[in-house]
């Protein structure tokens, strides 16, 4: 009854994930779930209008969603819509968010945190402008809260005026105005232009009428941001993604009002937007959809699935799953009953299989090796631990792995979620990354690296937990943590190894130097060095067990250094900016670490349990043979 | 007695975990100090050292600091492990893989020693269609003197920056004169000057007349290289009388005239110069469309030997270098200014492959010892 229980949990949960896969609902019937699948090229890449939105959000204010100060939310492609297609009205939307003292009272605010509209902030735009450009000049790692506040808020201004510009000039409120408007004055316009260049009589009015819409594309279309006008190049049949700007040159160059078939699709879902007719305006992205299905069927594939990926959002689910097997590993580890334990196993697999899934998919959408920038290095850190975990549960059965497995799980998906807030997370690679090869080797041997080595600490961590806290850590459970500590130490000394040689290797490839001393290299170094210690002092029996369990424990310091903290100090070729709250969480982790190690230095008479009590003193004989 | 302690004690367990605690602790200092002082200044004094004695910078309190440098604990480390070896370990089959492993790390470390002590940069700047047979130094300058022969070869003397320091006087059989250096400064700029009367020059001859010396601080990053100067006096018969300044800022070189012969003089990025030659075809800076993140550089090279009649046609882009006569080409950066240059890394390096053999012997070795001691484990389990 009770093994079918602990699947019954997993089965509902599986039901919840996929329940899941359905697009959010229409809103007033307007299906910008399906708006949000469009592709676009922003930041050198095809992305649908889903990530568009919400790379743009991150970067406007921190987060991908709006939320109003009515507490209602609007969707990420929803609130571009309104952006694109009635731009007035996104300007009285509170999106910013201004929450430093000396900048609220700058901006004559009042106190608090506080959501403001791109209409509230317009009459102080010069002076934001003005703040924003000195602070620029100052060097990031330098600025003051205050400096990087105005910056942040300065390019969020800018980024939402660029993206209001990515259709049309903004002035004519709505795509159809502004070819209509094109439409008038080119005809007339060119007959001036040509009366003129022939030397005969011209209407001058008409002439000034052109260039004026002519200026004001040109001014648009330097800010424009995404490129949504996608069409095949005359000449080889490429694709090709334009601006609006380059649309209106070609117009003029071919003297043709031929407009492509995107611009067409535009107008037709602007026009029901405005007028708010969510049939016509579903209808109007259906029929753009089966278009690019016909003809662009590779760029609208990639965009759907990553809308579809985003809407997933694998990470996040696995992460709330993680969260409730750790749970039921907690209780099962003092209530002992085997279901409890079987049952957080099987929920840490389902998390697991969810993890594997989203990773697979990232990788084949973006045709790269699992780990190509911070926030993916903490997915798969997150991934080689929980696997690590499952291997070592299905050995030893105690419930203690799925503990190990979940908390690494949780922790480091939550890591990666902050990290998801910096901006894109599938940004392309510059020149010197742009190489598959040592991607998969190099920072993948370093990622498996470091999840070994917090897997080990982890369980040193529960082997001192258990010892000073409860009565469970008897010669057995001490025994099998001592050698899973030992065995999962051997692989993170191979895969650091290897991984920072094989870094080394990549350097000298690309720029002729193995070994620049540089802070990452540094990092991934003392790794190595601290496993080299654990081996060796394990080897020559120079400490004690419980003196080995905190030594594998300040490798979760060292490891974290190696991953975060030399990416602080702000220098390096491998730096990847700044991050000011996650020093302050270093900073956290390394003293909670400490104080772990300060429990297992305590003599053991203040431990509940320890097999070296029962007998004497003497240093223990560890049942691993050398 | 004390011998067999002494032998004891290169080849205890112990020394090793000492030494590899004092590398992380070194390590972590050396990093530290990388942001105030710059990667340059500390691979030279904490990782390239016998002893470290330097400074750092903590809550802007210079603290001093007197360790053992990289060196000291890597030739111990290595004494240890060879040691050891003779003495702890013997020969066993079952250990074959700690052995590999072991060697893996002698190599890596000889290697690394090697590395830092023969490794040669320098770069070739090439716009396309420009033929060059010499490449420059990042760091090091030198003061050339060049004879205008008129025939297809210059007679050039190059004196490098450890001869240049106030005082000192330089001769060479090739030169009908001598050189006295006035002043030297090791980081500079130059300035035109103001035009008021009571300004004088730096020097009385030349361009230096009109010109005057801002002594700077040395660059300590690596990002920027020092641009020195030097006021420099020519000794001798028929020579023209006065100083000269020579000046990294100054491309275009000085002309003057001994007798009938016409000499230049430079002071620039010292040369390298190699019995071939390398021409840019052509430079390609690829971006990601609508961006300026760029996606990929690559130059086509043709490579001219004469010696060996070799003339070949290379492409060399990111990751993917050219390694030819006891060198690799690597495409080192690009200037923004002109999309026409190319600008190649050039590195001399005769222990490049040791990180490699390292690497192989060091991972074979630990996988072999890891499964061996799996397999060993794994039998013990069944038996019980």
């Amino acid at each position: 009854m009770k093994k079918w229980l602990s699947y019954l949990i997993v089965l509902l949960l599986g039901l919840w994930v996929l329940a899941s896969l359905r697009p959010p609902a229409p809103r007033n019937g307007f299906d910008y779930a399906n708006f949000g699948k469009l592709p676009a090229l922003l930041n050198g890449r095809i992305q649908p209008l889903d990530s568009v939105s919400r790379n743009c959000l991150l970067q406007i204010r921190s987060k991908p969603s709006v939320r109003l100060k009515n507490g209602e939310t609007l969707l990420p492609s929803e609130w571009l819509a309104e952006v694109l297609f009635n731009p007035s009205k996104a300007d009285d939307r509170e999106i910013f968010v201004v929450d430093h003292l000396e900048l609220l009272g700058l901006l004559k605010l009042g106190e608090g945190k506080q959501l403001v509209s791109f209409d509230q902030l317009k009459p102080h735009f010069a002076e934001i402008e003005k703040q924003a450009q000195r602070a620029q000049q100052v060097e990031p790692a330098r600025r003051t809260t205050f400096e990087k506040q105005v910056v942040k808020l300065y390019s969020g201004l800018v980024v939402f005026q660029k993206l209001k510009n990515s259709l049309y000039p903004e002035e004519y409120g709505s795509l159809q105005t502004a070819i209509t408007d094109l439409k008038a004055n080119l005809g007339s316009g060119l007959e001036a232009f040509r009366a003129k260049e022939s030397n005969k009589e011209f209407n001058q009015e008409n002439l000034n009428k052109l260039v004026q819409t002519l200026q004001k594309w040109e001014m648009a279309s330097q800010m424009a941001y995404p490129r949504l006008i996608l069409v095949k190049e005359l000449k080889q049949g490429n694709s090709q993604w334009l601006s609006h700007g380059e649309v209106v040159n070609q117009i003029i160059h071919n003297e043709s009002l031929n407009l492509p078939r995107a611009i067409d699709a535009y107008i037709a879902m602007n026009v029901a937007y405005q007028k708010n007719d969510p049939n016509g305006f579903n209808k109007a992205v259906l029929d753009y959809q089966q278009w690019l299905a016909t003809n662009f069927p590779e760029q609208f594939s990639k965009s759907k699935s990553e809308s579809f990926f985003n809407n997933f959002a694998p990470f996040a689910k696995a992460r709330e799953i993680y969260l409730l097997a750790f749970l039921f590993a907690c209780i099962s580890l003092f209530n002992l009953t085997e279901w409890l334990r079987k049952s957080s196993f099987n929920i840490l697999a389902l998390a697991f299989i969810i993890h594997t899934f989203g990773i697979i998919y990232r990788m084949t959408l973006e045709g790269r090796p699992p780990v190509t920038n911070l926030y993916s290095s903490a997915v798969f850190v997150g991934w080689t631990i929980a696997l690590i975990g499952l291997i070592v549960e299905r050995a030893y059965p105690y419930g203690i792995s799925v503990l190990v497995a979940a908390v690494g799980g949780f922790t480091t998906q939550i890591i990666a979620h902050y990290l998801s807030l910096t901006g894109d997370t599938m940004e392309v690679l510059r020149a010197v990354l742009d190489t598959n090869f040592w991607l998969a080797t190099h920072v993948v041997t370093i990622a498996l690296g470091y999840g070994a080595v917090y897997v080990a600490g982890l369980f040193a961590i529960v082997y001192i937990l258990l010892g000073v806290f409860t009565k469970r850590l008897t010669k057995e459970i001490a025994s099998l943590l001592n050698r899973v500590v030992y065995g999962v130490m051997c692989f993170a000394i191979l895969f650091s190894f290897l991984g920072t040689v094989l870094g080394g290797i990549w350097a000298d490839q690309s720029w002729g130097r193995f070994w620049g001393w540089d802070p990452k290299e540094n990092g991934a170094l003392i790794i190595v060095l601290w496993t080299a210690i654990f081996l060796h002092c394990r080897w020559g029996k120079l400490v004690s067990e419980r003196g080995l369990m905190n030594l594998a424990i300040f490798g979760n310091i060292v490891t974290s250094w190696s991953w975060f903290g030399v990416n602080m100090l702000g220098v390096g070729l491998h730096s990847y900016g700044f991050m000011d709250t996650a020093v302050f969480w270093l900073i956290v982790f390394i003293a909670s670490q400490l104080a772990i190690i300060g429990l297992g230095s305590l003599p053991l008479r203040f431990w509940k349990s320890h097999p070296e009590q029962a007998y004497s003193q003497t240093p223990n004989k560890s049942p691993q043979t050398e | 007695m004390w011998l067999d302690k002494l032998i004891n004690a290169l080849t205890s367990i112990r020394l090793t975990v000492l030494c590899l605690a004092l590398a992380i602790v070194l390590v972590f200092l050396g990093t530290l100090a990388q942001v105030d002082k710059g990667i340059f200044i500390v691979q030279k004094e904490f990782f390239q050292s016998i002893i470290v004695i330097s400074d750092l910078r903590i809550l802007n309190h210079k603290v001093p600091i007197i360790f053992p440098g990289g060196y000291l604990i890597g030739l111990i480390l290595i004494i240890n492990l060879i040691a050891a070896h003779f003495k702890r370990f013997g020969f066993h089959l079952q250990k074959i893989g700690l052995l590999l492993t072991h060697f893996g790390i002698l190599v890596l470390l000889v290697g690394q020693i090697l590395i830092d002590h023969l490794h040669i940069e320098s770069s070739i700047r090439l716009v396309e269609g420009e033929s060059k047979n010499y490449s420059e130094s990042y760091t090091k300058c030198e003061l050339a003197f060049v004879k205008i022969s008129g025939a297809d070869f210059d007679i050039v003397v190059s004196i490098p920056e450890s001869y240049l320091y106030k005082g000192n006087v330089i001769r060479h059989p090739q030169m009908p004169y001598e050189i006295r250096i006035n002043e030297y400064y090791e980081n500079s700029q130059i300035e035109r000057l103001s035009g008021q009367s009571n300004e004088r020059g730096a020097a009385t001859l030349g361009i230096g007349a009109s010109l005057r010396v801002i002594p700077l601080p040395p660059i300590t990053t690596t990002d920027r290289r020092n641009a020195p100067s030097a006021i420099i006096e020519l000794i001798g018969n028929n020579v023209p009388k006065g100083t000269w300044l020579v000046s990294f800022f100054l491309d275009d070189g000085q002309t003057f005239n001994v007798g009938n012969e016409q000499w230049q003089m430079f002071l620039r990025p010292e040369r390298y110069y190699k019995p071939y030659y390398i021409t840019l075809l052509d430079f390609t800076h690829e971006k990601y469309p609508g961006t300026d993140i760029p996606k990929n550089f690559s130059s086509r090279v043709k490579l001219t030997n004469p010696q060996t009649k070799e003339e070949r046609e290379v492409l060399i882009y990111m990751n993917n270098p050219l390694r030819y006569g006891g060198e690799t080409y690597y495409q080192g950066s690009f200037d923004p200014g002109d999309d026409r240059v190319s600008i190649l890394q050039v590195v001399k390096n005769p222990a490049w492959t040791t990180p490699y053999i390292a690497c192989a012997l060091v991972g074979f070795g630990m996988a072999l010892h890891f499964i061996l001691k799996l397999s060993a484990f794994v039998k013990e389990q069944k038996k019980r």
